[in-house]
């Protein structure tokens, strides 16, 4: 079997191939803004609400803490009040799940098959007894 | 013409190899020069996840996997010693396309988090100048400044860049021990209020596991000193002692860090602070510790951002050198021995994600590259064993209790999946495409320029079951 030659890319498209990735990559970047990614919430009434540090349910030494740090009732209110949603939708788990082993499964198939091309190439194509024991 | 042109350029470009000057402690500045950032800024995000006790259990479950990633590491790289770490070894124990994507894996989680790092940087210089009375600094100069002289300090050559690295990062390290002695930690309650300031966990179980994504930030990057492999006098001694060194160093720097923080800090505010151990040297109100954890946390960010563009660059150059990305950038200074155009290149990427203020998606991309790489790392390794088993060839290094690392490592990374899914579910998804869409370019387009033979350089057998 002959060795494979490959093709010989012209500067052109070479810039061409390394535009196209860095499109890719701020492409990737910006669609989670579209879909809204971010599950943290602040309830609006709470926002528009009066505090003290006693509706905060904040401690005398946690209070310290927090005027330490150069932050009063509301500015701490604000930050207290900011929670993580991790209500779980089933349908969007599975989806990624599936994206997630569906991608690994391609690359080490697609993977497996290139391999075996390099290593036919490197150390010649034939019938090794590895390959024999391989395919028993 | 043109193939014998392109042939005997190739052949100039291969014939210059990079200097082998690096030792073990040059490995451990890499490694831990890359992620001791992650003490001062980063890591606090598990606390806004999963609370103060959430973000300890998450110290230590993803330290454990990390350990994981550092006894396979230093076996696998101790014994494919070449530029490119990670990506060297897919393309000699998986396949092409599987190294396409870890270059990809690391060139991403490298310049992404190197834009982070200068962050850091000019935010902290518009911090101090309004500290002092400048208010209204523009940090994106000190953002480009910094990139800019890191990437001359990287063409310069790797053994005054990684030699500057282990002295900032030795300085950050001792920044962290001379905080915790400032705290006095043998009187409990004194400074330290833990007994007040630890709370039950806010979101329960739950967001103990969403805690582990942003506990990644302790050691991400750590891995890197792979990279260093193709530079190192000798790979078999030095890559295991500086890794395996360098997350020991981690360990203790992210108990001394939680310890510290979550005693002076309620758990709310350091779940959304920008520079936590700064803030918990404002709180104690010593201005010489102040001082020292400023320039700590500048150091750590230099030192991140500088080992960073050490690895970003040679996982690129690596890939143009064997034809993955364009060939253009597999070249090697004359001089110098350093990747230079892959270094240049990268320089205006870094700037522009720093500069998109997306900091939040920049940082996961980072974190979930990384997380990709370690999933394939417990691939490969059971792979490596089966294909060459340990009389077959001579290993620098022989991890313990195989394969119970690597099932370990796939075990922890499919969790931390699941705790990126919870709140960041659409950046997993996106990112998740961009490396789909990636692999099918290079299955279609790029696999035609790559040289089948080329892919596999070790003077190794023929591999069992091929």
């Amino acid at each position: 079997m002959s060795n494979y030659i490959p093709k010989i890319q012209h500067k052109r498209g070479q810039l061409f191939d390394s535009l196209f990735v860095l499109v890719l990559v701020y492409v990737s970047l910006y669609i989670p803004l579209f879909l809204e990614s971010d599950t943290k919430s602040v309830d609006e009434t709470v926002l528009t609400q009066a505090h003290t540090w006693e509706s905060l349910d904040v401690s005398t030494v946690e209070q310290e803490q927090w005027q330490k740090l150069g932050f009063d009732e509301t500015a701490a209110a604000e930050i207290i009040n900011d929670k993580f949603d991790y209500t779980i939708n089933p349908v969007m788990l599975v989806i990624t799940a599936l994206v997630i082993i569906g991608y690994f499964f391609f690359v080490l198939r697609v993977s497996q098959k290139q391999y075996r091309e390099v290593i036919d190439e490197k150390f010649g194509h034939g019938d090794t007894q590895s390959d024999k024991e391989a395919t028993r | 013409m043109s193939n014998s042109t392109s042939t005997s350029t190739a052949g100039q470009q291969q014939s210059i190899s990079m200097l082998k000057v690096l030792n073990p402690f040059h490995v451990w500045a890499l490694g831990v020069g890359i992620v001791l950032v992650g003490e001062f800024m980063g890591w606090n995000f598990s606390v806004a996840k999963g609370g103060a006790y959430g973000a300890l259990i998450a110290c230590w479950v993803i330290g454990l996997l990390y350990s994981c990633v550092a006894m396979i590491d230093s076996e696998v790289t101790s014994t494919v010693a070449a530029a490119g770490g990670q990506y060297t070894q897919a393309k000699h124990i998986i396949g092409p396309l599987m190294a396409f994507n870890v270059g990809l894996y690391l060139v991403m989680a490298y310049t992404m988090l190197e834009a982070a790092d200068a962050l850091i940087v000019g935010d902290l210089m518009s911090a101090v100048a309004a500290a002092t009375g400048y208010e209204g600094l523009n940090p994106q100069p000190f953002v480009v400044l910094t990139i800019a002289f890191l990437a001359w300090l990287n063409y310069r050559g790797v053994f005054m860049t990684l030699t500057v690295n282990f002295v900032i990062t030795l300085f950050a390290f001792l920044a962290i021990i001379a905080l915790f002695i400032g705290t006095d930690p043998l009187n409990p309650g004194s400074v330290l209020k833990h007994s007040d300031l630890l709370t039950e966990l806010p979101y329960g179980w739950i967001g103990v596991v969403a805690s582990l994504q942003f506990g990644m930030w302790y050691y991400l990057g750590i891995e890197g000193t792979c990279q260093a492999a193709e530079e190192v006098r000798s790979a078999g001694r030095a890559i295991p002692l500086g890794t395996i060194g360098g997350i020991l160093t981690l360990l203790v720097a992210a108990t001394l860090t939680w310890y510290i923080s979550t005693g002076l800090m309620p758990w709310q505010y350091l779940g959304q602070a920008t520079t936590p151990l700064y803030d918990a040297a404002s709180i104690i109100g010593n201005p010489s510790l102040q001082v020292v954890l400023f320039i700590g946390t500048m150091f750590a960010a230099i030192a991140s951002a500088n080992g960073c563009i050490n690895d970003a660059a040679r996982a690129w150059f690596s890939m143009g050198r064997d034809r993955y990305m364009p060939t253009w950038f597999g070249a090697i200074h004359p001089h110098y021995r350093t990747p230079f155009r892959a270094i240049i290149f990268l320089i205006p990427i870094a700037v522009s994600f720093a500069f998109t203020g997306l900091l939040d998606q920049v940082i996961t991309f980072s974190i979930l590259s990384g997380l990709l790489g370690y999933t394939f790392m417990s691939i490969n390794m059971i792979k490596f064993r089966k294909m060459w088993p340990l009389d077959v060839i001579k290993r620098g290094y022989i991890h313990p209790f195989h394969p119970i690392p690597a099932l370990t490592l796939l075990g922890l990374c499919s969790v931390v999946y699941f705790a990126t899914f919870l709140g960041y579910g659409a950046s997993l998804l996106s990112i998740m495409a961009f490396y789909i869409v990636a692999s099918v370019w290079f299955v279609m387009r790029r696999y035609q320029f790559v040289k089948r033979g080329d892919q596999f350089t070790m003077p190794w057998p023929r591999p069992k079951g091929y």
